[in-house]
């Protein structure tokens, strides 16, 4: 791979608010990148595989890195906000543990510092971490754009974000400026689950779940999974397997037999194929039980 | 809102205030090293992955290779030059030298930043908690024992402190 230390110049832009940004990305184009935490950004740059022109710093951005809301009408996260605010968050730890246990695996201390849960997201990695607990948990994300044909600010669930690897459906006069997370039902559990030959490295396979019980009986399953398809994806059948059956060890490895059902695994210098496809099994079975037993049902 | 032109940027090096002329592709890692002539901070891979880089950022461990220098503008930094006050050691890095956790050194003042880090959220770490803080921190040397030894012996240190 091309790789260089020095970055070729750019212009930098610092905008204050976000419709300053957004006028800065209007008047750019696809010749402008926005930078949040550089971790992903600045590495790609020096690879040459980005090389824009100029680059919009949204660090200066006030409430942009901010956890506000509250968990039993709305929490929202600023896009800005580091991995290890949301580490550290009570609320997240509390209340969206399959959030925290996933953000508390992504790569290292350093890492954890910069990189920001708008730019995992944006960035677009199948196996973006912060993906799989968004999805299952049913997030939204809100989106504000240029003033022009579409609405300003549009909020949509986070599932339709992704359009490919590397690729979101963000235009390039759009910005993504929080998530929002609605309240977690009564007898609800998550959790979630990764394998990476390390912790710190690339997940090879990762799967989220939040399953709501009562009396025994699954009410509702969201199953998502990451970095084994061209985009984190709901593991619809998976789902559909558990929700109005009665939790039992059977129709939990059902559950995982359809959710590996489901997955488009390429084979990569992390793994093979086939590798993925059993593994996956696995780990949608494990979240599952994990989960459950979050929501006190042991199976 | 700043351009492409070089930026007057204003931050706070190991305590004193320094106001330089940065043009916008320049990391932290290039202005700290080349600008200032801090060249403890070293440059490993510059792509984030060994920590060789590390300096602290308003008080929490970051990579200065992936931090564009104008974007610290306000900001309070300490390199590992920071850390000894004159002669006096800081008790990490008397704990390096006395546990032997240092080699050829070029991990070293990532290494003893990260810990440094770790140790003003968490006085009293258990060697998996030191082991995960520094696990953005390769050293192709001394391997690793010495060095959680030598962190665990400085926590004790500056509890005593």
């Amino acid at each position: 791979m091309y790789y260089t230390r020095i970055l070729k110049p750019f212009n930098l832009l610092m905008p204050q608010t976000i419709d300053e940004a957004i006028s800065i990305l209007a008047k750019y184009g696809n010749k402008a990148k926005i930078l949040a935490g550089g971790t992903d950004l600045l590495v790609k740059m020096r690879q040459r595989v980005l090389t824009p022109g100029c680059v919009v710093s949204v660090n200066k951005i006030k409430g942009l890195n901010a956890i506000d809301g509250d968990p039993k009408g709305e929490l929202r996260i600023g896009a800005a906000t580091t991995m290890r605010s949301i580490e550290s968050s009570r609320v997240v730890q509390d209340y969206y543990t399959v959030l925290h246990e996933a953000v508390c695996q992504i790569g290292t201390a350093q890492v954890r510092n910069m990189a920001t849960i708008g730019g995992n997201l944006c960035n677009a990695s199948p196996a973006a971490d912060t993906a799989p607990p968004l999805i299952s948990l049913g997030a939204e994300i809100k989106i504000v754009s240029a003033p022009g044909n579409r609405e300003t600010t549009r909020l949509i669930p986070i599932e339709g974000f992704f359009a490919g690897p590397g690729k979101t459906i963000l235009q390039s006069d759009e910005m993504l400026t929080e998530i929002r997370l609605k309240p977690i039902a009564k007898g609800t559990g998550c959790a979630f689950l990764k394998i990476g030959r390390l912790g710190v490295d690339i997940s090879k396979v990762s799967a989220a779940a939040c399953i709501r019980i009562v009396d025994g009986v699954c009410k509702v399953a969201r199953i998502s999974l990451g970095a084994v398809a061209p985009t984190p994806i709901r593991a619809k059948k998976a789902e559909i397997t558990l929700e109005g059956k009665k939790i039992c060890e059977d129709i939990v490895a059902e559950a995982g037999d359809a959710g590996a059902e489901e997955i488009r695994p390429v084979k990569d210098m992390r793994s093979t194929a086939d590798y993925r496809r059993e593994v996956s099994k696995v780990i949608v079975r494990r979240v599952i039980i994990r989960a459950c037993q979050r929501a006190g049902v042991d199976v | 809102m700043q351009t492409h032109m070089k930026s007057p940027t204003t931050f706070t090096v190991n305590g004193r205030t320094i106001r330089v002329e940065i043009e916008p592709h320049k990391t932290l890692l290039d202005v700290l090293r080349d600008d200032l002539d801090l060249t403890g901070t070293k440059c490993g891979c510059e792509t984030g992955e060994c920590g060789a880089c590390t300096v602290l950022l308003d008080g929490k461990a970051v990579l200065s290779c992936l931090t564009l220098a104008v974007t610290a503008d306000g900001k309070n930094i300490v390199t590992i030059e920071g850390l000894s006050e004159g002669e006096a050691l800081h008790p990490l890095q008397s704990a390096f030298i006395e546990h032997g956790a240092i080699q050829c050194g070029y991990c070293t003042p990532g290494m003893i930043l990260s810990a440094n880090s770790l140790l003003n959220d968490n006085p009293n770490p258990t060697p998996e908690e030191i082991k995960k803080a520094l696990s953005g921190n390769l050293c192709r040397c001394t391997g690793y024992q010495k060095v959680i030894e030598a962190v665990e012996d400085a926590a004790k240190r500056i509890r005593r402190m």
